[in-house]
């Protein structure tokens, strides 16, 4: 039994640690987003030259060979910084799901350049009909001559401002729910036909409406078999899952420290208002929700280094375990937020604070692939349905 | 991250289940749950002698007082698979609470006295340390222990004693000092219920049950070579012990049995032809305990793997007791939601067939009792308190 990270992760863990501490100070941070890209190249080239951006990437293709338990070590403590550039959307996600294609050439082409930091990737699947379910995709990629033909909308394609490149969820045959018949194609961001509408988030981040009208895309665009694209998003969900909850503790546990710092130096009544035993009590509180938070996410660890081993063993307990943690996330994460922002007083509604903007990445991952009750939902059909 | 035990662990594992398997049987426990009075004392005494014989009555204590030398991992798959089962843990008094003071602050003569009677469960314990006037305030004690001659003259009152009517002796803090700090001037002493002037007084519980008391002291005479240590050091090896006993009460184990009997009971149970277990707002309330459970079950095992590490337990296990008993009270609740009417049945000598339902007895009575979990022990806001300044420091 072992809940340490290794010497490695710990290695890396340290770096991304140092780097939010000495460079990406509140200051930094704030002129990154209000900057004209919102996202700072100088530091992705740094994050590509201290191979941080190669972590879950298999060797062969020039990775570090991590497993999710790496990448959730630098989540963690990219969380602490609340660091707006995006890992999650090119390394996490765009990266998740080249990993698991099974198409060689766009492997052995996009994830280098993943690696080098010239590719920024966008996973383009929310549809303005389709809220949490993955499999509601109405945008068509019909065949015609020479590949397929995408028409249709995608909704807030986190990052998809800066994307090179973009893996579209289609639809080329079934109904509208159907999880067969979806096909997972790479299209460039500047291919004829794409025109991308961005805006800015509340945290930090951006998100674009991409429209896909008469796109030509041909097989060797396609991630994996036509039709089979939910396999490969199935198999990369609890991954993203994982990586989005470690973000989401590492922000939890600065929320922590920050409000418990907080009372130990603001005075109210000739004393500090941490002697209150009604403020003590609700710190308590939040104490044990940010270690309950961790303890499911190493669960969910735990789960995912069992699956990996022995997956018609493995994944049923796997699904159980992140979906628990994905709606503990945000149901913790809410109490936190409410938490840090009402112990704080007044200040705790200013921009000018960081709390504020922690919150409001708490409240963005919270619905990020579902939000607390549409896990929940999950899990019970997974635990109480033919019990 | 791995939860994987080795090899002669998981033969160990094996052992302990063979064991529980063969001699818990359906006797035994069928007393245990059922027997009233002095016959569920006896049905105790009877598991707790399998135990002994076995020789793992006592897994917490020291190898050369009757321990039984396991490692922490051994112990923790010993309390997983006994909680697994649905096997009581043993009477806590005697063998988790005094014994430990003995074998440590204790004279020769009092452990080659008191040990080996508490290991074969001829000597039954009970505590001594509430009183009317303190209860999370412990330390405002005014139960009295006045020295002279060989003895002291004890006078005062104790409470919620638990098991006091079945017990030989009771451990007691007693004030042997005023005009010192409330802390200093207290002692530990071992107090034999037969004593002339000590009596015993039931207090009903809202469970219809009998199992507290108030323990009256009227100048009894207690020999001196009963006092456990020094004189006015009685605080001290009562928060040794509290120590001792800090971690182990999430009752994961437990919680998870009872958790998947009240699935079963929740799959029988129909309303509208649709079975509860198959209800969305139903489903919501047991996810919301069932997914804090699985959270719970890996902070128990955090705790465990750093003290099988060698390390000390770290800030996580500060949380088990609020949240092991917050979880168990919030199982007991829906238990007795599912049982509905039967709930406040009060069953009698009716069977099961009579009444119309199979478990709403056990359902009032553990929710009733229940109540009791976020209050012994150091009470959740006492522990929310010790926990705001052990370990945030406020």
């Amino acid at each position: 039994m072992n809940f340490e990270f290794s010497e490695e992760q710990v290695m890396i863990k340290d770096s991304v640690a140092r780097f939010v501490r000495d460079e990406y100070d509140f200051d930094t941070r704030r002129k990154i987003i209000q900057s004209e890209e919102g996202i700072s190249r100088d530091f992705w080239t740094m994050f590509a030259e201290l191979g941080w951006l190669s972590v879950p990437f298999e060797e062969q293709y020039g990775g570090f060979g991590g497993s999710v338990e790496d990448l959730v070590a630098v989540m963690e403590e990219l969380g602490k910084g609340i660091v707006v550039e995006p890992y999650v959307s090119t390394v996490v996600i765009f990266g998740g799901l080249l990993s698991a294609a099974t198409n060689e050439e766009l492997k052995s082409t996009y994830i280098p350049k993943i690696i080098d930091g010239s590719c920024l990737g966008s996973f383009a699947f929310l549809e303005p009909q389709s809220r949490f379910e993955l499999a509601d995709i109405a945008t068509s990629a019909k065949t015609c001559e020479g590949g397929f033909s995408i028409n249709g909308t995608k909704t807030v394609v986190f990052n998809g401002a800066s994307a090179d490149s973009l893996i579209v969820a289609t639809r080329t045959s079934g109904e509208q729910f159907d999880r067969d018949g979806i096909s997972l194609f790479m299209v460039a961001a500047d291919a004829p036909g794409v025109s991308i509408d961005s805006y800015k988030t509340m945290d930090g981040q951006s998100a674009s409406t991409i429209s896909f009208k008469d796109v030509l895309v041909t097989d060797s665009q396609l991630l994996g078999a036509v039709g089979q694209g939910m396999a490969l998003v199935d198999q990369v969900m609890p991954n993203i899952l994982l990586a989005l909850s470690a973000e989401a503790l590492g922000i939890m546990a600065t929320l922590n420290a920050i409000t418990v710092d907080y009372t130990k130096t603001r005075q109210q009544f000739g004393t500090p208002i941490s002697s209150f035993q009604a403020l003590q009590h609700r710190m308590v509180d939040t104490f044990m929700a940010c270690e309950q938070t961790k303890s499911l996410l190493y669960r969910g660890l735990c789960d995912a280094n069992k699956a990996a081993v022995d997956p018609s063993v493995g994944t049923a307990e796997l699904l159980k375990s992140v979906h628990a943690l994905k709606a503990t996330v945000a149901k913790y994460g809410k109490l936190i937020g409410e938490e840090a922002i009402q112990i704080h007083g007044g200040i705790g509604i200013t921009d000018e604070l960081n709390i504020g903007h922690y919150v409001k990445r708490l409240m963005t991952i919270n619905v990020t692939f579902g939000d607390a009750d549409f896990h929940q939902k999950k899990f019970n059909q997974l635990s109480y349905s033919n019990f | 991250m791995d939860i994987n035990f080795s090899a002669q662990d998981i033969e160990f594992r094996d052992d302990v289940r063979a064991f529980f398997a063969s001699e818990y049987d359906a006797k035994v426990a069928e007393s245990l749950s059922s027997g009233q009075g002095e016959d569920y004392k006896e049905a105790i005494v009877v598991w707790q002698k399998k135990l002994h014989a076995k020789g793992w009555i006592a897994p917490g204590w020291p190898k050369e007082y009757g321990g039984t030398g396991w490692s922490v991992t051994q112990k923790f798959i010993y309390e997983t698979e006994r909680g697994a089962a649905g096997i009581p843990d043993v009477v806590p008094f005697g063998l988790k609470m005094v014994a430990p003071v003995i074998y440590t602050f204790g004279s020769e003569e009092q452990k080659a006295k008191f040990l080996p009677r508490i290991l074969s469960s001829e000597d039954w314990w009970c505590q001594g340390y509430s009183e009317p006037g303190a209860g999370s305030d412990l330390a405002a004690l005014s139960t009295t222990a006045e020295y002279a001659g060989d003895n002291y003259i004890v006078n005062g009152r104790k409470i919620w004693t638990t098991f006091a009517q079945f017990s030989d002796w009771i451990f007691c803090l007693v004030r042997t000092s005023k005009d010192v700090r409330k802390q200093q001037g207290i002692s530990f002493l071992l107090i034999d219920m037969n004593t002339p002037g000590v009596s015993v007084k039931p207090i009903p519980t809202i469970d219809g049950k009998h199992s507290l008391n108030e323990v009256l002291f009227e100048d009894a005479l207690v020999p001196r070579e009963n006092l456990i240590g020094e004189q006015d050091k009685g605080w001290t090896y009562a928060k040794a012990l509290l120590a001792h006993e800090r971690t182990g009460m999430a009752e994961v184990a437990d919680s998870k049995r009872m958790l998947s009997n009240l699935k079963q009971r929740a799959a029988a149970e129909v309303n509208g032809g649709q079975p509860m277990l198959d209800d969305p707002v139903f489903q919501m309330r047991l996810s919301d305990i069932e997914m804090q459970l699985m959270a719970l079950e890996y902070t128990e095992l955090r705790v465990f793997a750093s003290m099988a590490a060698g390390g000390m337990p770290g800030p996580e296990s500060s949380l088990l007791k609020i949240k092991g008993t917050e979880i168990s009270q919030a199982i007991h609740e829906l238990q007795l939601q599912l049982a509905a009417y039967y709930g406040g049945a009060l069953q009698g000598d009716l069977t099961n067939q009579q009444l119309g339902h199979d478990f709403a007895a056990e359902a009032r009575k553990s929710y009733m009792y229940g109540r009791a979990a976020t209050i012994y022990g150091g009470s959740n806001e006492v522990q929310r308190n010790v926990i705001a300044k052990a370990v945030l420091g406020l």
